[in-house]
Parts: C-alpha cells; structure tokens; sequence
C-alpha cells in the first residue's frame, strides 16, 4: 500500500477518479483551487473529461446533463459558487440526479473572503435553494478520510439517485497530509435504467424532469422523496466518538473544528476530566443516535463551530432540552483555538459544579 | 389507397398544449420530421426549456430533459460530452436564449458544443403573459411597455444570431420564419442542415426561427404572420449568418 504526501482538494480529486467520476464541471475559486488543478492533468490521462464552466451556474446545469445521461460526475465550489448552484441543486434533488458536490467553505457573507470557515453549514443541510428537499451531506476532517469519503460519496448518490455534497474548509482544503491509497480495485458502477440516453430501440421514453404541473402528483413526488430521505436518515448516520465512554461534558464539531477540539479533549482527559468529542461525519443526516448513546453520561455538550452558531440548532434537537446545549465559534476566517475552547470547556465544568 | 401525409413517429400523437395560430406546432412538426427522415429517432435526446415550450419534451417522442430557465445549452453541453453520437437539441425561445440564458448559449456557441439551439424568437413572453422580451421590436407594444418599447428605459433589441455568428465555435447560424408555407420549407431545410453538421461534428449550430404569438400580440392567426413578415424581418433579416468552411 502506496503512502503519500497529498493536499486536501488533490485527495479530493484522486478520490473522485478512483471512485470513478469520469466527468468534471466547474468554475475557479478559492480556496477549493487546487482540485480542478488537478482534475485538468488527471482527466485526460484516464479518459475523463475536465471542462471548465463560463460560471457555478452552468457548471451545475453541465452536472444536471451528465448525470442525468447516466455518468459519475462532480463540481466543486466554494460559498459563492455554492449559492449560484441552488437553483440547479434544487432541480437535480426534483429529478432525483446522482452527482457529488463539493464545497469547500470560506468566509462569509457575500464575498467574505478566502480564509476557512464552516458557515455554509445551512445552506447544505437545511435546503438552500427552494422547495423541499435533502442533500446528503459528508463532513471529512482529515486528507485521509477525504480519499476514504469521495466513494461513498458517489456510492451514496447512486443508491439513493440524491446529489451529494462533501463538505470541507480551506484548511482541509490547503493542507498536506500522509494518506494511504489502496491499490485500485474493480469500480462496479450501478445500473442507470431510467438515464435519458436516447432511446436506442428502448421501447420505453425516459424524461429527466423536475416538472410536476399537477399539483396532486407534486405532492405525491414530494411525499416519495421524502420516504426516501426517511430510509436515508436512518441508515447513512455516521459520526465518530472520542473519549466519550464516561463524558459528561461532550464537545460536538466536525471537520478542522473536531480536529481542534480533540487536542482540547485530550488535555483535559490529562487532567482527569471527562470530557469527549462527538464528530458527526453526516451532517445531514445528522447523527442523532449518537446523541442517544451519550445522554446517560452527558450532562452538557458545547458545539463548537467556524460559525455563528449552525450546527447548534441541530444539536439542540438531538438533545431535544434534556441537557443544556452550549456553543462555542469563531467566523470570518478565524480559527477557533484550543486554548480558548479549553477555556470555555473549563467555564462549563465549573458551572457544572455550581 | 396510398397515405401521403401523415405525422411524423418522431411526435407523440397527443393534443398539444399551444394557443391557436401559435407556429410552435408547426416547428415541433419540422424537427420531428427531420428526425425520422435522417433516421435519428433512436439517437435523439430533446432539451426542453421554460415558456411556452415548457411541454415539448411531451410532444417530442424521442428521450428527453427538462432544463431550468435559460440553462438548456449547459444542460445539452453535459448530455453530449458524455453522449457524443447522439443527436441532442435544444429547444427554446427568446426570454430563455436572448434573456436569461445568454451566458449559457454564447459560452457553449464558443466552445462550439456539438448540439444544436432550436431559437425560436416571437418577440414576446408568452408563458407569463405577454410581457417585453429582449427581442420585442421599437416601440412595440407589451404588457410591461404599455407605451411601446422605448429607447431610453428598455434600450434594444437583441439579435442573438448575428452576436452567436461571431464566433469561431459558431460551425452553422441560421434564421428562419414560418410565416409562409415557402418560408416553412426552408425553415425545414436549415433544421436538417444544423442537424447535419451537428452529426458531422463540425461544432455549434442554432437555427432562429421567427414566429407568431397572436394571443399576446392581440392578432388574429393571419394578421399575426402579416405582422411577422412586416416587422420583424426587417429587423431581423433572414438568411445564413454563418457557415463554417468545412460545411459542404
């Protein structure tokens, strides 16, 4: 097994090719830059195709083409680029089309700047663009798991025929890490028997459609998406758990934040504080039956986020008022800072006490 | 005794949705009977986009996609650089092609995508009732310019062709009407030579076709292609714009 040196938007790349993903459509922006770097050289060499979009908003129409001709494909983006996609994201979740998306968070709003940030967090699990729908939505912290990722990724938008995106930050995004790639194995992509690809002595017409000018069957495509979000919701939960056997007070991050946050969790179990992290992995869905296996021991969490306070309201849900819910976040491109969750971790502890 | 006009396989028998006097029917009529006389049935791919011809994916019995608003070129740009032997069109009007999805056709003329942009321009919405379009003449009158398109608040209108002939990817740039049966055999004939040099993989190819929309101009069926072949030709010349060299 080959161990290399690789940055977090090229892992993204060789994750997507080694997953398949033969089809790339974007627009430049930083700080996800290196990714369509990369895919421009490797493309070619395994017969892909990289096409650089006059803007976010063809590139997603591009993804909504391909992928409803039954290829594996991607974009990826930052902010900016993200909001002029929801249309087209709205539409692929509406036709029910498998492709991946990746956002690679920066600070905002409006064009903020190019520094890291997490405050995209809503616009990926509650909607962003209109009517109702679900992304499935993967939250790597490492380069390593950013490989590991990028086929499920595609893996998880073909069986549940859902856009995908995979969410990261300009740190994740810019730094190098050692990651291990397993030799290339066999990619088994799966049957597509409703791609429009011309009929080709098909009997059967097939439609690429977000249309449902009926009403009564809007509702129904509604409904159906719907149990197909329910079926999604309870079996693709993933989330990682870190010293939270005995925690009392649990941290709840994800991506360079959890990164953070266990450096914290790891001193104050130095000083015999029980104190863990909860990473979720699935931002949506979100990984509520990991709160269940720590509320016996939990007597409060603290989300701790590159944000205002997002993932919060989630994890307020989860607890659903049984605990009280703390939040701790820096934004704008400000990394939050061990020291300073150990502080807040500290105030907690203590007001744990009182 | 001997059938000697009958509707093409290429579109489904079914009624169609268009106003009466509306030349959508007769264009949808023209690509489907390119279709089969090219023998593509099986190749096609039709890209449907927003207003009026929101449905011709129903009427277009060959596979098919419905695109967002303005965003069909892009959409075609992904079937047909996954699909490069098919035929894939795209079908839109003036709001759609002229308006909102400007930086979508000129981007994918540049590139000279291999599919080719049915344009049809009948100077008007029609969908959403009427109201100004980027093509819509000087000084006429629209729902939205009560007093006439004028220069100073809604500036001009836009000939998309002449712009999109301009362009090294551009292989065919044609306009058509259907205002007369003669014209309509043309119209026919530029389709099936944009088809063809799709096919031939020479690069872009739209065919403009100038058409009537008696319900929102206020005109009946006659008065409406009196009214196309007196105004909007002369602003809008018909004619070949542009044919790439490789073109037989």
């Amino acid at each position: 097994m080959a161990k290399m040196l690789m940055k977090g938007n090229e892992a993204i790349g060789e994750g997507a090719i080694r997953a398949g993903c033969r089809y790339f459509f974007g627009y430049p922006i930083t700080p996800q830059s290196e990714l369509p770097h990369y895919l421009a050289k490797k493309m070619p060499e395994v017969g892909g195709l990289y096409l650089q979009a006059e803007s976010e908003t063809a590139s997603i129409n591009m993804v909504f083409g391909a992928a409803g001709a039954g290829a594996r494909v991607m974009t990826s983006s930052s902010g900016p680029g993200i909001s002029l996609m929801q249309e087209g994201i709205s539409y692929l979740a509406g036709a029910e089309l498998p492709c991946v998306i990746v956002n690679i968070i920066r600070g905002g709003p409006g064009l903020g700047n190019i520094a890291p940030a997490q405050s995209d967090y809503f616009q990926a699990v509650k909607g962003g663009g209109h009517g109702d729908y679900r992304l499935i939505v993967l939250a790597p912290a490492s380069v390593q798991e950013i490989i590991d990722l990028m086929g499920d990724a595609f893996d998880l938008a073909d069986k549940y025929r859902n856009p995908v995106m995979l969410m990261g930050d300009g740190v994740l995004g810019q730094m190098m890490e050692p990651v291990e790639l397993a030799g290339e194995k066999e990619i088994t992509i799966p049957k597509k028997p409703w791609a429009s690809t011309g009929r080709m002595g098909r009997k059967d017409k097939r439609l690429i459609s977000s249309l449902q000018i009926v009403p009564e069957n809007c509702e129904k495509h509604n409904i159906k998406l719907f149990e197909k979000y329910a079926v999604a919701g309870q079996n693709e939960q993933r989330w990682e758990e870190y010293c939270l056997e005995d925690a009392e007070l649990v941290l709840v991050a994800f991506g360079t934040a959890a990164r953070i946050c266990k450096a914290v969790v790891d001193t104050c179990r130095a000083e015999g504080r029980a104190v863990g992290l909860l990473r979720p992995v699935t931002l949506w869905p979100f990984p509520v039956k990991a709160f269940e296996k720590t509320i016996a021991t939990a007597k409060r969490y603290l989300s701790v986020e590159m944000s205002m306070g997002q993932m919060v309201e989630d994890v307020r849900l989860a607890v659903n008022g049984r605990r009280p819910v703390s939040f701790y976040g820096r934004v704008g491109g400000m990394l939050p800072v061990a020291r300073d969750i150990y502080n807040e971790v500290q105030k907690l502890l203590a007001r744990g006490k009182a | 005794m001997e059938k000697v006009f009958t509707r093409p396989n290429s579109l489904k028998d079914m009624p169609m949705h268009y106003c009466p006097g509306c030349t959508h029917g007769i264009v949808h009529r023209l690509v489907a009977e390119v279709i089969d006389e090219m023998d593509m049935f099986d190749r096609a791919i039709a890209v449907a986009s927003v207003g009026c011809s929101v449905f011709a994916y129903e009427y277009f019995y060959c596979d098919a996609y419905q695109a967002s608003h303005g965003r069909a070129p892009a959409v075609a740009t992904g079937i047909k650089r996954v699909l490069p032997d098919r035929l894939v069109f795209t079908y839109q009007g003036d709001g759609d092609l002229a308006s909102i999805g400007t930086g979508e056709v000129v981007h994918a003329a540049a590139r000279g995508e291999k599919f080719t942009a049915i344009y049809i321009n009948n100077a008007i919405y029609g969908m959403t009732g009427g109201q100004m379009a980027p093509t819509s003449l000087m000084g006429q009158v629209t729902i939205t310019t009560p007093y006439g398109r004028d220069r100073e608040n809604n500036g001009f209108p836009v000939r998309m062709s002449e712009m999109l002939a301009l362009l090294d990817g551009s292989a065919y740039v044609t306009r058509v009407s259907v205002h007369s049966p003669a014209s309509v055999g043309k119209a026919k004939k530029a389709i099936r030579k944009a088809f063809e040099v799709q096919m031939a993989g020479l690069g872009f190819s739209i065919v403009e076709v100038l058409s009537s929309c008696p319900t929102n101009w206020g005109l009946p069926p006659l008065k409406a292609l009196k009214w196309l072949e007196e105004n909007m030709i002369p602003y809008y010349p018909l004619g070949e714009l542009k044919i790439a060299a490789e073109v037989v």
